[in-house]
């Protein structure tokens, strides 16, 4: 039998979403498991460290890396899969852009250590008991990763090739993904895989879309009952469609609810924050800055609601801790 | 806090978007005068405060400038009518999102200009530069390198005594 692909999976700071998103492949997954061969997926099948380090470098074809990187473990891992591997994918918003869990970058390492192993109400840590590094046990010397001060991208790490976005991504972007590393045309490195167009443009609401929206106030999904016939921008409830890449075929607002922008930016978007930040205000009615900041209080959380999958890919990356 | 010594002797990067029908002509009245005001400003010229995008900003400090500063027309004189309000409007955004992400209120300023006002061109100048340099560097990308090297491979032999994490 001649030699399939090879494939792999793996994961570092992530939920666990984008892994379950490849067994919603549903019937699709005997094509791809016929196709190719998967060599490394510790989350569905045993395989140890050891076992990629013994492979040959660059014998895997490509290997899926979903999550943010937030441990040194996870940097070791990266770099190891990057060597075994000929093409590295970024799969899913956490590895592409950070993800939810680069939220944490809003916060420094101390504090969240504080509040994890001693402030939060759920713990009862009366030894301060923290992770050590590394201790002496039986004579054994025990180590842990160490959590690092900031949550980074896929790509602040290691060399990516190609992105498929998400959260998680939907099992046809996956599909068509493996089907173009098996033709073997691959798209220029750096290549997003998802049409490089607004989420608008994939929307039902489309026609919907007001071209002059002037706010005057704005809605959070809880607050209002969602017209489902209409551009939820048009009913001031924030949808980051405008700023955010299509691909999804707008999952979200077919279940009414508004986009919260997990595919990321087009390609010709450095900020996808600061975007959609821009095209919200400038279409608020108010000219003073009293009125402006009425409609604006309405945007309790712009750092959530702008960045909320990709603060770590920001221009910023980060809160800068002592300025104010 | 930044070293007091370095806090000292330090001079602020301010990058500053001047819309071409004020603010830019009245800085250009404040040279022709020649109004003296502090070296530390890079001016963009813009054709209207309107076309600052927030990423802008956002790369002037992420590039390392200590501050920004927007100079536009005052209301009702913008040549196209509402750039001036949307630059406002985003202003007014930006200012809460950057003060949550760490970055001082004083660090980005909106400034209305006309084409006459050469001397106020100059006092804004030269007070943003004072008010920087009481609050010291922001110097985002020497921050960010610093953190960075966390990121330097460790021999995996390299057997580490006991040490307690993240202290
Ligand atoms: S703003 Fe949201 S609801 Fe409106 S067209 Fe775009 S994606 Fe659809
Ligand atoms: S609608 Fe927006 S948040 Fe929902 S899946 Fe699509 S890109 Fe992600
Ligand atoms: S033309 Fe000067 S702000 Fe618009």
């Amino acid at each position: 039998m001649p030699d399939k692909p090879k494939i792999g999976f793996y994961w570092c700071a992530s939920c666990g979403g984008c892994e379950e998103s490849v067994v919603d492949l549903a019937e699709d997954i005997i094509m791809v498991a016929d196709a190719v061969d998967i060599v490394f997926w510790p989350v569905a099948m045993d395989f140890k460290r050891s076992d990629v380090e013994a492979m040959d470098d660059g014998s895997i074809l490509a290997t899926m890396v979903n999550g943010a990187i937030r441990t040194s473990e996870q940097e070791e891992m990266a770099r190891l899969i990057r060597r075994k591997s000929k093409i590295v994918i970024a799969y899913g918003s956490c590895a592409h852009m950070g993800g939810i869990p680069s939220l944490a970058n809003e916060f420094p390492r101390q504090q969240i250590m504080d509040f994890m192993y001693e402030g939060s109400p759920s713990v009862v840590n009366p030894d301060k008991t923290r992770p050590m590094l590394s201790v002496k046990h039986n004579s054994m010397n025990v180590t842990l990763p160490e959590i690092r001060n900031l949550v980074r991208t896929l790509d602040q790490v290691i060399d990516v090739d190609y992105y498929i976005p998400g959260c998680p991504p939907t099992p046809k972007l996956l599909k068509d993904a493996v089907l173009v590393l098996l033709s073997g045309k691959l798209p220029p490195k750096g290549t997003v895989l998802s049409p490089d167009e607004a989420l608008c443009e994939q929307c039902k609401h489309k026609d919907t879309k007001p071209v002059d929206v002037s706010f005057k106030q704005f809605y959070r999904p809880h607050m209002v009952i969602i017209d489902n016939t209409k551009c939820l921008l048009s009913q001031g409830v924030i949808c980051m469609g405008p700023a955010t890449r299509a691909g999804c075929e707008a999952l979200c607002i077919q279940g009414n609810m508004p986009c919260s922008g997990c595919f990321g930016p087009t390609s010709r978007v450095k900020d996808q924050g600061a975007k959609m930040l821009s095209s919200l205000c400038s279409n608020i009615s108010a000219k003073d800055e009293e009125g402006i900041d009425a409609v604006l209080d309405g945007i309790p959380d712009p750092v959530g609601t702008f960045y909320r999958y990709g603060l770590a890919s920001s221009l910023l990356r980060k809160k800068i801790p002592e300025d104010v | 806090m930044p070293d007091s010594e370095i806090k000292n002797n330090y001079e602020p990067k301010i990058v500053a978007f001047f819309c071409n029908w004020c603010t830019y002509t009245a800085a250009d009245l404040a040279g022709v005068s020649r109004l003296k005001y502090a070296p530390n400003v890079r001016v963009i010229r813009i054709m209207c405060s309107g076309r600052v995008d927030p990423q802008f900003i956002l790369q002037a400090f992420a590039s390392g400038a200590d501050g920004v500063l927007i100079g536009g027309c005052h209301p009702g004189d913008c040549h196209y009518s509402e750039g001036n309000y949307k630059m406002l409007r985003r202003f007014r955004l930006l200012k809460r999102m950057l003060k949550s992400l760490g970055i001082a209120e004083k660090r980005l300023r909106l400034e209305w200009i006309s084409a006459s006002e050469g001397e106020k061109v100059k006092s804004v100048i030269n007070e943003m530069v004072e008010q920087l340099k009481v609050l010291g560097p922001l110097a985002i990308p020497q921050s960010l390198d610093k953190i960075n090297e966390e990121l330097k491979e460790i021999p995996e032999e390299e057997i580490r005594e006991e040490e307690p994490a993240h202290a």
